[in-house]
């Protein structure tokens, strides 16, 4: 096991230095650069004076060199200005500049689009993302794990239909979709439910729900939470239902479940205690790989609800190819995606007898 | 004019579809009458969940097709006096159809929009998942079959585009200035010539016995593969039918890349699972060819899953595409298309919901008939 893990995790800071260096090639080709220059100096200037911006600023040099920098196996460059050195390295709160500075060094860099050290946007906003995340697992989890059960126990019945539909319709619902349509119900002053319960004298002034999360950041409360953790809760519920289902379906047409008829026990007996367990394995792998699809949601959701985590950090720094940052959020993005595969790989045998023997 | 009622909005949209009712109609019908000898298509009809989804994605086939008559304005055309006009209002000015939708921001029909729009995501999105498939089967199947190295290196390719935040990619690639630059063309020369290697692939493992059906079949997709290869890729169409600006190049290249990965997998997986059974080891000791093992024989039998996925694969892309226009990297500025006309309508959303309501609610129907159809298909494959 120990020698599995270990292979895995080298085939992990592989894939890490492979995609670094790819998003790293990409976010230096020279539209993307000129891009930066245009978002940094803010000013309308001719392609000369971004040239001369991005040659001061040492972008103008050789993808692998700088790339080298970035990891700190290459010492950092440096540059004179005015008589003031400058360079990769500076950093604001430090006496002498290290000719290294980069991951290896525990560096990340400095976001040009926050003005800040990229540990440190990281730091904060992948604990906001992380409460945004918990409770989409808090909602999503339980509810998906009950609608499959109840139509897997009795396969082809109506309850079996009707919530099979309902996971479907679910899983052809993206979240800026869903977003919008919570939106217009639940957070408009104007329409949806917010102003006939008005009307009704239940409700005074305002709307039912906020249509944005921003105060979240603060204070998580129902009314500012509610309408994000649903959107990603629901698109993402579909597919855990739909396995849950099918592993349940699957289970209780085995012999031991028939078994266990013939002897008497009771229906819900059969269900809550030999059918479930076995039901779970499969489902809990779909979990563990769910976290990789909730990324993309959670990009979506905390733009359109203006919720500062990790998603709304990696769209800023996109648009103003913000080149430290991105690195920082994919290796964020790449270590969540690869762990939670190797998680339900390991839980995976470890919860499957027949498996974990041979 | 006086606006319409509710009813009234309704029973407008009705009437203005009616060249898709006739046309679903006449279709339904024949169907119906020829079930029998349709095959899994006719089995589907038995299945209450498949007949839902055959209509919607039906609907929204032939409203692509008959937009044009369809439309009660041009889509890009802006209304004095109609901005974020509330559905079922008169024009201001001039006798003409009523907004049936309202208008948006822009003071353009959504009724309008919506219909068209239809047609940016029922070009790209089919073409692409057909060209995701080609290039994982052509790549899938010797992975799978061979394992060793090429599995290694392909797999780890795989799960490296996996584990991109797509959205970062889409940042990075889909930027005009790296049309310019002529990154995507580069793509879609690599990309592009995988159905054409696959097709030849395919006749040559099996008609080199018969050289005269092998030459027929071999410059049948030579010819009509280059010039869709060269219109597409290249916008050099010797007879300008073809072609693709840059812009829906460079969205379609970036769909078929990420698209690419997960049925790599799939079909990979899915090989590995079949490559044990008996009727591969009946052609192995036949003295077959591995190509001609892997596509005549392993790919057949795997076309049940690689069906269904590729209903579900339609609309996950549609997804992905509106995810695209939702981040304002879609086909162009002014199109109609779903994603950016939600987008859009997001930012008056607490004001004026319309504009964004009807895109959204296109979109989820076409993905919902999707997925119901690629349950139903599923569902009639397990029977057998």
């Amino acid at each position: 096991m120990l020698q599995f893990i270990l292979k895995r995790l080298w085939v992990m800071l592989l894939t890490i230095f492979c995609l670094t260096f790819i998003v790293f090639v990409l976010t230096n080709l020279k539209p993307n650069l000129v891009r930066l220059a245009i978002t940094q100096t803010n000013v309308q200037g001719t392609s000369a004076e971004y040239e001369r911006w991005l040659d001061s600023r040492g972008y103008n040099r050789s993808a692998i060199v700088k790339y080298g920098e970035w990891l700190g196996v290459v010492p950092g460059w440096t540059n004179e200005i005015n008589g003031v050195q400058e360079g990769r390295c500076k950093r604001v709160n430090q006496e002498v500049m290290p000719t290294y500075c980069g991951v290896l060094q525990g560096n990340f860099g400095f976001s040009s689009t926050f003005k800040d050290e990229v540990s440190t946007i990281l730091g904060t906003r992948m604990v906001l993302t992380g409460w945004l995340m918990f409770w989409v697992m808090v909602v999503m989890i339980p509810l998906a794990l009950v609608v499959g059960i109840l139509a897997g126990m009795r396969e082809g019945s109506r309850l079996d239909r009707g919530l099979s539909t309902f996971s479907i319709a679910t899983t052809a619902t993206p979240e800026y979709v869903s977003g919008v349509v919570f939106i217009a119900l639940f957070a408009s002053s104007k329409f949806g439910l917010s102003p006939l319960l008005v009307e009704w004298g239940w409700l005074s002034g305002g709307t039912l729900l906020k249509g944005s999360a921003t105060s979240a950041a603060n204070a998580i409360t129902f009314d500012n939470f509610a309408l994000p953790v649903m959107t990603i809760a629901l698109y993402g519920m579909g597919y855990i239902s739909r396995m849950t289902r099918a592993s349940m379906a699957e289970v209780m047409t085995s012999q031991y479940i028939r078994t266990a008829r013939l002897k008497g026990v009771s229906f819900t007996n059969i269900v809550m205690k030999h059918a479930l367990r076995n039901a779970l394995i499969a489902p809990f792998t779909v979990i563990m790989l769910q976290f990789t699809y909730l990324l993309t949601g959670v990009v979506i959701v905390e733009t359109l609800f203006n919720y500062k985590g990790i998603g709304w950090t990696l769209v800023q720094a996109a648009q103003g190819n913000d080149i430290d940052l991105l690195l920082g959020v994919s290796i964020v993005a790449v270590i969540l995606v690869l762990v939670t595969q190797l998680i339900s790989d390991i839980g995976y045998v470890y919860l499957n007898p027949r498996i974990r023997i041979s | 004019m006086e606006p319409l009622s509710g009813l009234q909005i309704v029973t407008g949209i009705l009437a203005q579809l009616t060249p898709v009712w006739i046309c679903l109609a006449v279709v339904f019908f024949l169907s119906y009458m020829f079930k029998n000898r349709l095959g899994l298509y006719g089995q589907v009809l038995d299945n209450t969940l498949g007949v839902i989804g055959l209509f919607l994605v039906f609907f929204w086939i032939f409203t692509a097709l008959l937009a044009d008559w369809c439309i009660t304005y041009d889509p890009l055309r802006q209304m004095s006096g109609m901005k974020n006009a509330f559905p079922g209002m008169p024009p201001t000015v001039g006798e003409g159809a009523h907004f049936l939708l309202g208008g948006d921001n822009l003071a353009r029909d959504v009724f309008s929009r919506m219909v068209m729009g239809s047609r940016t995501v029922l070009t790209i999105a089919p073409a692409a998942t057909l060209f995701a498939y080609m290039v994982g089967i052509t790549l899938g199947l010797p992975a799978g079959f061979y394992l060793g190295w090429r599995d290694t290196v392909l797999s780890f390719a795989a799960n490296l585009i996996l584990a991109f935040p797509v959205i970062m990619l889409f940042f990075l690639l889909v930027t005009p200035g790296i049309i310019e630059m002529g990154l995507p063309t580069i793509m879609a020369a690599i990309l592009f010539l995988f159905p054409i290697i696959f097709l030849m692939v395919l006749f040559t493992s099996r008609f080199t016995p018969q050289p005269t059906k092998l030459a027929i079949y071999l410059a049948i997709t030579l010819v009509i593969g280059l010039w869709v290869y060269f219109g597409l890729a290249f916008n050099m169409d010797p007879f300008g039918i073809l072609s693709m600006n840059s812009n829906t190049l460079n969205i379609f290249v970036a769909v078929v890349f990420v698209n690419s990965p997960t049925i790599f997998r799939i079909v990979r997986g899915l090989t590995i699972d079949v490559k044990t059974r008996d009727f591969v080891s009946a052609a192995q000791t036949r003295g077959e060819g591995t190509w001609y093992i892997m596509l005549w024989e392993i790919l057949p039998n795997v076309r049940g899953p690689l069906i269904v996925d590729f209903c579900l694969r339609i609309g996950y892309t549609t997804i992905l595409l509106g995810t695209l226009g939702f981040f304002g990297l879609g086909v162009s500025p002014e199109s109609p298309d779903w994603g950016m006309t939600i987008n859009e309508g997001r930012k008056l959303l607490s004001i004026y919901p319309h504009p964004a309501l009807p895109p959204a609610f296109a979109l989820m129907t076409l993905v919902l008939g999707l997925n119901f159809l690629a349950d139903a298909l599923r569902e009639q494959s397990l029977k057998d």
